[in-house]
């Protein structure tokens, strides 16, 4: 170790920061070989997801002729977008009350908040089940979106907590003094504000339904299956190709839903 | 603070009703009923008599059940301290190294943990068996002529755990890291310290809420696990999360498996409560 003396930044020239670049090549390559693997036997002409033996596209028509895997994905759409719908609202409201109102029982609910966020899901899952069978609740599509909807609403309330603190309250204040009822207010106001911040929790909360595998595997009953559901079974009944270009699939969708959506909120942030 | 309205009034009240009701009773009911089913009796055939039967608790303690807490446990930390091990030089290349290429090079750490864990896991189910790549690197490499035996070991769902949750780690760890002042190394710089010094004297101390936050992040779902186990342990490498799902769907001792999971519950938030209270007193705002 020497006392240094020359400028801060010298590009990428001496050791540490060659090996610092070395090391974080390495975890690129740990992070994408898998999935170019993956990807590559997706195209594979026989059966094998460990010999190459040539290029085609049929399992993807396979996967697509197969029946049981479109319905799991119209399941896990209807599941994302109910259990969305219902938690970005409540979690909505939970911020507003969170971040405008101070009063007794404030810390009890905060705790309730970020314990939702940190219980394991096998818990969560295991609980609903038990609670579910207790009340009598047949077990479906029914009891997916109320499991999802409870353990989503608290990643919404995070998210959308943290744009009204940055919000600038003058504005609201501005708007009542010139007439606007609180309803206004909120509509025309508070709403296209914090609105960016709601977006990004939905977003995140049909992210984490839609994933969603542990919570679901215990509360969803025989009959109704979710895609990640489908994809364990798969998975759990013998390795194949279709799983590669299922997964090809999903890949491809969370990537134009990634740089689309950073896209999306990169402008708003500007605007 | 100012624009903040004081006491309980009927807007709130309103704004907190449908929280109140969602958490409640699909939250902390449940969580309340697994508690009272833990001091339960199972019957025969799968019925649940209430009571207060502490031999749940106690049957934790049988060194066939006791091996596979620890073994969770131990597996979970070692996962959340290798994904620090990698996670952090690479947060740092990112924020520091990254220049212009910083968002990109973030966003490409967040395809993988957007993709489904299922997937991700798949993954390494293909790489790890038989033929698998793996295995074919290790004969390549000349490490080994046969094929060696890579999946449903410890260190196949260790390898599978890492490759899903490190991501979970360089998140907060950019976020932290990248609200940085970088005028506080030169200046420590211009104070006669060397990097070393430096980074360990000044950067990893601010970025101790990344840090943090990073930990939890992963040594929850990791402790929790039960699909990675599954998929790459099989019967050797069973989990908590594994023991518990047989209870409610294979062995049907529901008394038994709500034990184990209050059990869980309380180990890991215990942890996190006294991991908190041990390295980041008042460090944890602002993640």
């Amino acid at each position: 170790m020497t006392v240094k003396t020359g400028p801060v930044h010298k590009g990428v020239s001496r050791l540490p920061d060659r090996a610092l670049l070395l090391l974080a090549a390495l975890v690129y390559l740990f992070l994408y070989a898998p999935i170019a693997v993956l990807i590559a036997f997706s195209f594979n002409s026989s059966r094998s997801t460990q010999v190459w033996t040539g290029f085609s596209t049929q399992w993807y028509g396979e996967l697509l002729r197969d029946q049981s895997v479109l319905d799991a994905f119209e399941t896990s759409m209807i599941v994302g977008v109910t259990a969305t719908a219902i938690s970005t609202v409540i979690g909505t409201l939970a911020a507003l009350a969170l971040s405008r109102h101070r009063f007794r029982g404030q810390t009890v609910a905060d705790s309730a908040i970020y314990a939702a966020t940190v219980m394991p899901e096998i818990v969560v899952g295991v609980s609903l089940l038990v609670f579910f069978v207790a009340a009598g609740f047949a077990l479906g599509v029914t009891t997916i979106i109320i499991a999802h909807v409870a353990f989503t609403i608290s990643f919404v309330t995070i998210v959308v907590r943290a744009r009204l603190s940055g919000m600038d309250r003058s504005l609201e204040e501005a708007a009542q003094d010139l007439g606007a009822t609180p309803v206004e207010t909120f509509l025309r106001v508070t709403l296209p504000l914090i609105l960016p911040g709601v977006m990004a929790g939905a977003l995140l909360a049909f992210t984490l339904s839609f994933d969603d595998f542990v919570i679901t595997f215990f509360v969803s009953g025989v009959g109704s299956s979710t895609l990640p559901l489908k994809i364990y079974s798969m998975i759990k009944f013998g390795v194949s190709p279709v799983i590669n270009a299922l997964s090809t699939v999903i890949l491809l969708v969370t990537v134009v839903l990634i740089f689309g959506g950073s896209k999306i909120f990169m402008r708003k942030e500007d605007a | 603070m100012e624009g903040q309205r004081s006491g309980w009034s009927l807007r709130l009240a309103a704004l907190l009703a449908p929280v109140t009701f969602w958490l409640g009773l699909f939250f902390v009911v449940p969580l309340l009923l697994i508690l009272a089913y833990s001091f339960g009796t199972s019957g025969v055939y799968g019925g649940i008599t209430l009571g207060f039967n502490p031999s749940n608790y106690l049957k934790v303690f049988d060194p066939l059940y006791l091996e596979i807490i620890v073994r969770t446990f131990v597996i979970a930390g070692i996962n959340t301290l290798l994904c620090l091990a990698l996670g952090y030089p690479l947060a740092y290349f990112i924020v520091f190294k990254g220049g212009g290429w910083r968002t990109a090079l973030i966003l490409m750490v967040m395809v993988p943990f957007w993709t489904s864990l299922l997937i991700r896991a798949y993954a390494w189910v293909v790489i790890l068996s038989g033929n698998g790549l793996a295995n074919k690197t290790l004969q390549f490499l000349g490490i080994t002529d046969e094929p060696l035996n890579l999946i449903f070991t410890p260190q196949a769902v260790l390898m599978g755990m890492l490759y899903s949750y490190l991501p979970f780690m360089v998140l907060p760890l950019y976020a932290a890291l990248e609200k940085f002042d970088v005028r506080l190394k030169e200046a420590a710089n211009d104070l006669g310290a060397n990097r070393w010094q430096t980074f360990w004297r000044v950067t990893f101390p601010i970025s101790m809420p990344g840090v943090i936050a990073g930990s939890i992040l992963v040594f929850i779902p990791s402790a929790g696990e039960f699909v990675i186990p599954d998929l790459l342990g099989g019967s050797q490498t069973v989990f908590t999360g594994n023991l518990i799902r047989n209870q409610f769907l294979q062995a049907r001792d529901w008394a038994f498996g709500s034990a184990l999971s209050v059990m869980l519950a309380v180990l890991l938030l215990g942890a996190i409560l006294f991991y908190i209270r041990k390295v980041g007193t008042g460090k944890l705002e602002g993640v």
